[in-house]
């Protein structure tokens, strides 16, 4: 618990110098925590499987952006072109998580590097599809969407036809704040609590503990660990467009980039390690997260007179995170193997 | 020899790689696009990139695998190159003087990080990436207080710190590049560049046959058996990642004065990944890697990039080179990810 105690001093003061009002803070940590959650909650699978922090979510993030171009070509908007966006985003995520979760089973011990290096390349095939082939091969009707020249989407497409659309849903009269999708979100934590005490939930905890002993009490290792990426991936699929669906506009090809980063860095300072996750990591980390996200420039600004510095230090932040939580993990590993074979 | 035979020891990747370098290179002819100029850019920027990639070597060799981690050595080559400039030097001192400054510096910080590695034994790869982008996120905020004061350095307008692309012009800028060049026809060739790897490649191939070089790829090759033949394998790791990261230290140096900036704030973060496509371009495993693949993988890589890049531009999207780019590096590290351990890319 060491590490979101440490986090939450560093918030703490840092609020005092940032000099926000609280209602301010509560506000837009309430839309903060609604947009972020699934996709740090879609981080928990893979983690219990054993195959540590999925950088691969990114192929799931743009899977759901996919979908939405395809409602945004056919402006389809509210909230039907919402569910339809999550209907079509769906069985892209699966294709994607299959083929992540293939090459992942190839790469066993070395998931977290390969899935990362699996996100960079994604970005590729992604910029190949969307710069190079959208409006020439692939045809778009909607054309405001492409660029001047006719082929390649917009750097940045307005989503206006369903921005709000969930977080408005049902509620939009009573409240600003997004009932809906926090609803959801809560819905989503249920299902995957009850879904860890699955039996497939229970051979993915078995696989997690150890694949050796798994695969001899009857568990096929390698399925049980695509279909962890796979849940995983649709659930980062759904997470982006729940998160582009509030924000409002989708830069085309920068959105995604950075989902994996943010969100392991979230789930780690809530205090969940490479092995070791769930929702209260999950809930606790994307809080503090985001804490540190709004105040750490204007305590940057008030504190050193440079904003910049606040701007650079929430992505030291987030990289330091993730590169201390994996040394302190391999090193403990390191120092258990040592050990037994000093015996 | 029979032809499978042929095919298996130049290997899939580098067959690809190389006969797509050379349709683009009949592309280009076909299009008229001069070759020379296209030569002269493939000379610079292998030399210009090659040590960078050399760094790898030691780290393979001494079973650390792919030194992800390859920004720690290039922060202290850029700090060498701006303590040079904030010093007002030229020429050949400022080379030499940012040389001075940088390796002790990344001797120091390499040893430290190779006590970490010893720690994280069979996981380097991944936590060097992130220790990484910790260091060089964390730099970004030194550029924005470091103490330096040379007008040539911070923002022009009374604004604080560094700026992000510095001018080498006035300090080394070409030095190497245009030390004893020569031209054939109209392609310059920069001499100096292409001697110091040269000159580095020979010192890290030596180094390599010696006892101490021995003992340090006997180390990456197995632990257990360099244990039982009395090779103490944490030193040999902790040599293999300070040789890299000095490596790198002066690769930057070298590159940036051939380039003619300097690139602070976030350029660092991405150095790794194209240095280690190209060694596995060039035949490398993440076990095995000798001067050959450094050599062979960074001409194929760079010309790839160079040949790419005018060809694509009158054919397609000028964003096209930069996605074949991408994918290609990021497709054959992937490659290399999921072989078995051993098995060349």
């Amino acid at each position: 618990m060491i590490v979101p105690v440490v986090f939450l001093v560093i918030c703490v003061i840092g609020f005092f110098f940032s000099g926000l009002p609280l209602n301010f803070l509560f506000n837009e940590m309430v839309f903060r925590l609604s947009r972020n959650l699934i996709l740090v909650m879609s981080l928990i699978i893979p983690v219990i499987t054993g195959m540590g922090l999925n950088f691969g979510i990114v192929l799931g993030a743009m899977a759901g952006q996919i979908g939405l171009i395809i409602i945004m070509n056919y402006g389809i908007g509210g909230i039907g072109g919402f569910f339809l966006a999550i209907l079509l985003s769906t069985p892209a995520a699966i294709f994607f998580g299959y083929l992540v979760g293939k090459v992942l089973n190839k790469a066993k011990g070395k998931e977290m590097i390969t899935s990362m290096i699996l996100g960079f390349f994604a970005n590729g095939l992604y910029q190949l599809v969307f710069i190079v082939m959208a409006g020439s091969i692939i045809p778009f009707s909607n054309k405001n969407m492409l660029m001047s020249t006719g082929v390649g989407l917009r750097n940045t497409i307005d989503l206006n036809i369903i921005r709000k659309s969930l977080d408005g849903f049902l509620f939009k009269d009573m409240t600003i704040y997004p009932i809906a999708t926090l609803i959801i979100t809560a819905l989503l934590f249920v299902a995957l609590y009850f879904f860890l005490k699955t039996k497939l939930g229970q051979e993915m905890r078995a696989v997690g503990q150890n694949m050796h002993i798994a695969s001899v009490s009857g568990i096929n290792v390698d399925r049980t660990r695509i279909i962890a990426i796979i849940i995983s991936t649709v659930l980062a699929a759904w997470g982006q467009i729940v998160y582009l669906q509030n924000m409002g506009t989708l830069n085309t090809y920068n959105n995604h980039e950075q989902v994996g980063l943010f969100a392991v860095a979230s789930l780690l300072i809530g205090g969940a390690s490479v092995d070791k996750a769930s929702w209260k990591e999950a809930l606790l980390g994307t809080f503090l997260f985001h804490l540190l996200f709004i105040i750490s420039p204007l305590a940057g600004q008030n504190l050193m007179g440079n904003a910049q510095i606040g701007e650079y230090f929430r992505v030291f932040i987030a990289y330091g995170v993730i590169g201390l939580a994996l040394l302190l993990h391999a090193w403990e590993k390191n120092k258990a193997r040592t050990q037994l074979s000093d015996i | 020899m029979d032809l499978k035979k042929i095919y298996e020891k130049i290997g899939f990747p580098r067959l690809i790689i190389a006969s797509f370098l050379i349709v683009l290179l009949i592309t280009a002819a076909i299009l008229n696009i001069p070759l020379s100029g296209i030569w002269q850019d493939i000379f610079t920027r292998f030399g210009m990139n090659a040590i960078l990639v050399l760094a790898m070597v030691p780290s393979i060799q001494s079973g650390i695998g792919i030194n992800f981690n390859l920004p720690l050595g290039v922060i202290f080559g850029l700090i060498g190159a701006l303590v040079s400039i904030e010093l007002g030097l030229s020429g050949l001192s400022s080379f030499l003087v940012a040389l001075a400054v940088a390796v002790p510096l990344a001797i120091v910080a390499g040893y430290l990080y190779g006590l970490m590695l010893n720690k994280v034994k069979g996981q380097e790869m991944t936590v060097g990436n992130y220790v990484g982008f910790s260091v060089v996120s964390f730099m970004c905020i030194f550029w924005l207080v470091a103490p330096f004061r040379s007008p040539e350095l911070t923002w022009a307008m009374g604004g604080t710190g560094l700026r992000v692309t510095l001018s080498m012009e006035s300090s080394m800028g070409g030095l190497l590049d245009n030390f004893l060049a020569f031209r054939i026809g109209a392609t310059k060739i920069p001499t100096g560049l292409l001697l110091t790897f040269a000159i580095l490649a020979t010192i890290v191939w030596i180094f390599s046959k010696s006892k101490k070089g021995t003992a340090m790829r006997v180390a990456g090759s197995s632990e257990a058996f360099a244990t039982s033949n009395g090779v103490n394998v944490d030193k040999q790791r902790l040599l293999g990642i300070v040789l890299s990261t000095v490596l790198a230290a002066i690769g930057i140096i070298v590159y940036s004065q051939s380039f003619g900036f300097l690139q602070l704030y976030n350029a660092p973060l991405y150095v790794a990944l194209p240095a280690a496509a190209s060694i596995l371009i060039g035949g490398a495993s993440l076990k095995k890697a000798k001067i050959l693949h450094v050599i062979i993988g960074t001409f194929l890589f760079q010309g790839l990039l160079v040949v790419a890049l005018p060809v694509i531009n009158i054919i397609s999207e000028g964003s096209m080179a930069e996605i074949i780019r991408i994918i290609i590096s990021n497709g054959i590290i992937l490659y290399a990810l999921t072989r078995k351990a051993g098995d060349a890319a």
